[in-house]
């Protein structure tokens, strides 16, 4: 779990103010505790309702299938300064009205692109769906992309890069770690794109982009809450029905070369202590070892009776902050990785040293059944205590669909509960080898006082 | 209680921090309020949507009460409850609840201390009983106290690698003086040192009683089941006899002052303002309500408008009011390339300038009101966020009629109200200035310095 963390910097978001809560991730119930209701518009926008009576509120979500990984070399960063043109106005609605239409009904709007998708959002009253879905059909097909307004905004977002990456050595070592990573696949380069791209950046490529991905094929939309279900499809069928089909877009087709040893890279920069991330080649959940990988994280690192905080951090006392991260939802094969500071005056190499020695115990030794037990429980109480937020809900279902199908979801919660013991040291002796990671360090450079 | 959320008039809160709006209805809630013959303040929200029970405890006993040379004793003796009680060790606090997929802990802030727990209704039973233990029972176990404030000057330490943190820190220094919310709430590396294994000993037994205490319980739950809870696990809980408040009301220090920090960064990371309103101030809902226009309300805010919008500056910019018990600030922060920074700070006051010489126009004032008193189900979405917003309203004595209140004040501001209030509460000739970034590539201005 804990797929999205701010310290990964997965998601750029076009409005920073929003609670920290909304950016982690959780997981939804089973279909059969929720229905779900799915209908394909005849242009091919497919569209997904979750009913919850009991949410105060509802949730409009369009999806795009248009994340960082289908720019090309030397204009990366396109897909999130889209997202940010995306509120620059249509004819029918200029410049700086959609987020002051979405609050003057007391709804809240913000918008986000990852490396596999971007997507917008409006939380509104459910009486109040009709203007959520009149604007999104609208940019959906009638962006300005004024020249001036475009100037501008690439401004605004190579100060969102300034502040995420150029001035925060630890993602500035995740930046290089996870380019380092990939020679091949597009998730090498950052999403927020490489500053040179940013300033490159023009109308006519934010134009060819727009045309050919924001199309009904290559989308799909989620609405959740207590609503009004026919009077809502008939309302997406009337705005966004009459929207033309764009041409069949190919799905991304990129292999990744065998990697044949471990390549580490460093950052040197002003801080004050220094960090290490390591990340190895690991599966998506198209492959059943993605759920021991799951339980694997959490027995490393979910709590402070997990293996990296109970012998690093108060153990042996190395690290300051330390922990796994891995995500099985993403498109492509991803990474799992470890990390860590080191408290003051202990060394960066012991800390690296002891955070492999954490996962050489679990290739040597399964976990206990009961310490399986508890990350199975872990995950699943995170899973039912994501349901409070139908956004969460409504979120979970997109990312699904975008692995292929929205019933994955039920899978994975399935996937989880039987991982045994043997499948997590399996697991750890499988990818978590040495000539299959990428090591990044930060050395902190003296301050300039 | 679940359909009728918005028709009711909403209200908002804003607690200590960064945009925490809060709006809400206490009938809408339909909150059960018990006062416990030990003066325990009970409050209860059923919500039968998930399996799943939230507790959250505001306790008199946050960082006023400690003495300036032992400043962090409130924020220490919070995290230490859970490090190890009389019946159970640190380690088998969190294996318990971490095997039941729930989390135990507490910290304590500028107004009070919280405890929090969040569990699964079938585990109810061990929650409260782990909760009890490390409210009632700590036992600040030496060895776990010397691994605590090793952590926290690590802490520290790190930090300073975070200009928005130093900025922050230097700013309420400057503006709140030697007042206790000028002091950074964990304590200093030089004043942790002072604490003694006895001091947060005394200070447990002094503060954390029940008649300083406000405990909200949200979930798949009724009130007499955690009536019959709190009998079983709290009732040895004994009422203490201490002082309330301490410390003084924080007094209006108006002068112009700049601090420059020099840091090898591509921004200029800057913060604006001064000295601000009590929580119970009577002109806070009209403040709240100018705030929103001038840079509180997100894109719909002059700030956003001007100087990201119009000018591609900044990546966030917002202002807020941060209102606590006894006083607060007014600021302003933004970040912009270092190239940039003195056009960016003489627009923000060209701003502050505006709002306190013209009227309002009447499209941003009903916007305003529009999103402030209908934004309400956004921010008590889930059953966490309903707990700590009702022990937020207990604790700053908004009273049971402050629903009815609030929305009319609100919806009474008019232009000329905010034209008054923006001159009494905005000074923009005695600004504190905190500029945290590259002092050669920023070059300051004469006239900011």
């Amino acid at each position: 779990m804990k797929k999205y963390t701010l310290f990964f910097g997965l998601l750029f978001l076009i409005y920073a103010c929003v609670p920290a809560a909304s950016v982690r991730n959780e997981v939804a119930v089973p279909v059969s505790e929720g229905p779900v209701y799915e209908e394909t518009l005849d242009n091919g926008l497919k569209v997904l309702i979750i009913q919850d009576a009991s949410a105060p509120l509802a949730v409009f979500q369009v999806w795009y299938d248009a994340g960082s990984i289908h720019e090309q070399i030397g204009k990366t960063g396109l897909s999130h300064l889209l997202e940010h043109m995306m509120f620059k106005g249509t004819e029918r609605h200029g410049p700086k009205t959609f987020s002051r239409m979405i609050k003057r009904v007391g709804g809240l709007d913000n918008a986000g692109t990852s490396k596999d998708y971007v997507f917008y959002y409006q939380k509104l009253a459910p009486d109040r769906l009709e203007l959520s879905i009149k604007l999104e059909a609208d940019r959906m097909q009638n962006l300005l992309l004024d020249h001036d307004e475009t100037l501008s905004e690439r401004d605004v977002v190579m100060e969102e890069r300034r502040m995420r990456y150029e001035d925060d050595p630890q993602n500035l070592v995740y930046e290089e770690v996870v380019s380092a990573a990939f020679k091949n696949h597009p998730y090498r380069w950052p999403v927020i794109g490489w500053m040179q791209d940013l300033q490159n950046a023009s109308v006519a490529d934010l134009r060819e982009y727009y045309s050919t991905r924001y199309v009904p094929n290559n989308a799909f939309i989620i609405v959740a809450g207590n609503i009004d279900l026919p009077a809502v499809m008939a309302s997406i069928k009337r705005e966004f029905g009459k929207i033309p089909r764009g041409p069949q877009l190919k799905p991304l087709d990129v292999q990744e070369p065998v990697q044949r040893g471990e390549r580490r890279v460093y950052v040197r920069k002003e801080a004050e202590l220094p960090y290490v991330l390591s990340s190895y080649r690991a599966p998506n959940i198209e492959s059943p070892d993605s759920f021991a990988l799951e339980v694997l994280a959490v027995i490393l690192s979910d709590g402070k009776s997990s293996r990296i905080y109970k012998n690093l951090v108060d153990g042996k006392r190395l690290a300051l902050s330390a922990g796994a991260w891995y995500s099985s939802t993403f498109r492509y094969p991803y990474l799992f990785s470890v990390y860590g500071t080191p408290l003051p005056g202990k060394s960066i190499d012991e800390l690296e040293a002891a955070l492999y020695e954490e996962l050489e115990a679990l290739k040597k030794e399964a976990p206990s059944e009961r310490e399986v037990q508890k990350a199975r429980n872990q995950a699943e109480a995170d899973f039912i205590m994501g349901q409070d937020s139908i956004f969460y809900q409504a979120r979970v279902l997109a990312e699904f669909e975008l692995l292929g199908d929205w019933r994955l979801k039920d899978e994975y919660l399935e996937g989880i509960r039987n991982v045994k013991p043997e499948d997590v040291q399996r697991v750890a002796q499988k990818y978590l080898v040495q000539d299959q990671r990428t090591t990044g360090t930060l050395i902190p450079v003296i301050n300039k006082e | 209680m679940k359909t009728n959320l918005l028709t009711k008039a909403a209200v908002i809160v804003l607690t200590i921090g960064f945009m925490v709006v809060f709006t809400a209805t206490a009938r809408a809630l339909d909150v059960k309020r018990i006062e416990l013959p030990n003066g325990l303040i009970l409050l209860v929200v059923e919500r039968h949507n998930l399996p799943v029970v939230k507790v959250s405890l505001g306790i008199d006993a946050g960082n006023l009460y400690e003495p300036e040379d032992k400043s962090g004793l409130a924020a220490l003796t919070a995290s230490m409850l859970s490090e190890g009680t009389v019946n159970r060790s640190s380690q088998q606090i969190s294996e318990a609840i971490e095997f039941v997929g729930g989390s135990v802990g507490a910290s304590s802030g500028k107004d009070y201390a919280s405890v929090s727990l969040s569990i699964l209704k079938k585990d109810i039973d061990l929650g409260f009983e782990l909760m009890s233990d490390i409210l009632l029972n700590p036992a600040f176990p030496a060895d776990e106290i010397e691994k605590k404030v090793e952590r926290i000057k690590g802490s520290l330490r790190s930090s300073e690698e975070n200009p928005g943190y130093v900025g922050a820190r230097e700013f309420k220094r400057i503006v709140m003086g030697a007042h206790p919310y000028g002091r950074l709430v964990s304590g200093t590396v030089e004043t942790i040192d002072n604490i003694q294994r006895d001091d947060l000993i005394l200070y447990h037994k002094k503060y954390y009683a029940p008649n300083r205490t406000v405990m909200a319980v949200v979930g798949d739950i009724t009130a007499d089941e955690v009536r019959q809870l709190v009998n079983k696990y709290l009732s040895s809980w004994k009422t203490a006899d201490a002082e309330t408040v301490s410390a003084e009301h924080v007094t209006a220090v108006l002068k112009r002052e700049t601090y420059m920090l020099d840091r090898d960064l591509t921004q200029a990371n800057i913060l604006m303002g001064h000295i601000g309103v009590s929580r119970g101030d009577p002109d806070y809902y009209s403040l709240s309500v100018m705030n929103y226009i001038l840079g509180g309300g997100g894109f719909a805010s002059r700030l956003m408008d001007n100087i990201r919008d119009n000018k591609g500056l900044v990546y966030d910019i917002h202002s807020y009011f941060a209102a606590d018990r006894l006083g607060g600030t007014f600021q302003i922060g933004l970040q912009t390339k270092s190239e940039s920074a003195n056009l960016a700070i003489s627009e923000t006051i060209k701003e502050i300038n505006r709002i306190r010489t013209e009227l309002v126009t009447d499209e941003e004032l009903s916007d305003a009101k529009a999103f402030l008193t209908g934004s309400f189900p956004m921010r008590i979405e889930t059953g966490e966020r309903i707990a700590n917003f009702l022990v937020a309203v207990e604790l700053y004595g908004l009273g049971s009629d402050y629903v009815d209140e609030y929305a009319g004040f609100i919806n009474a501001v008019t232009s000329e109200n905010i034209l008054l209030i923006a001159k009494k509460y905005l000074h923009p000739e005695k600004l504190v200035i905190v500029v945290v970034g590259d002092q050669e590539k920023i070059a300051l201005q004469e006239d900011f310095r």
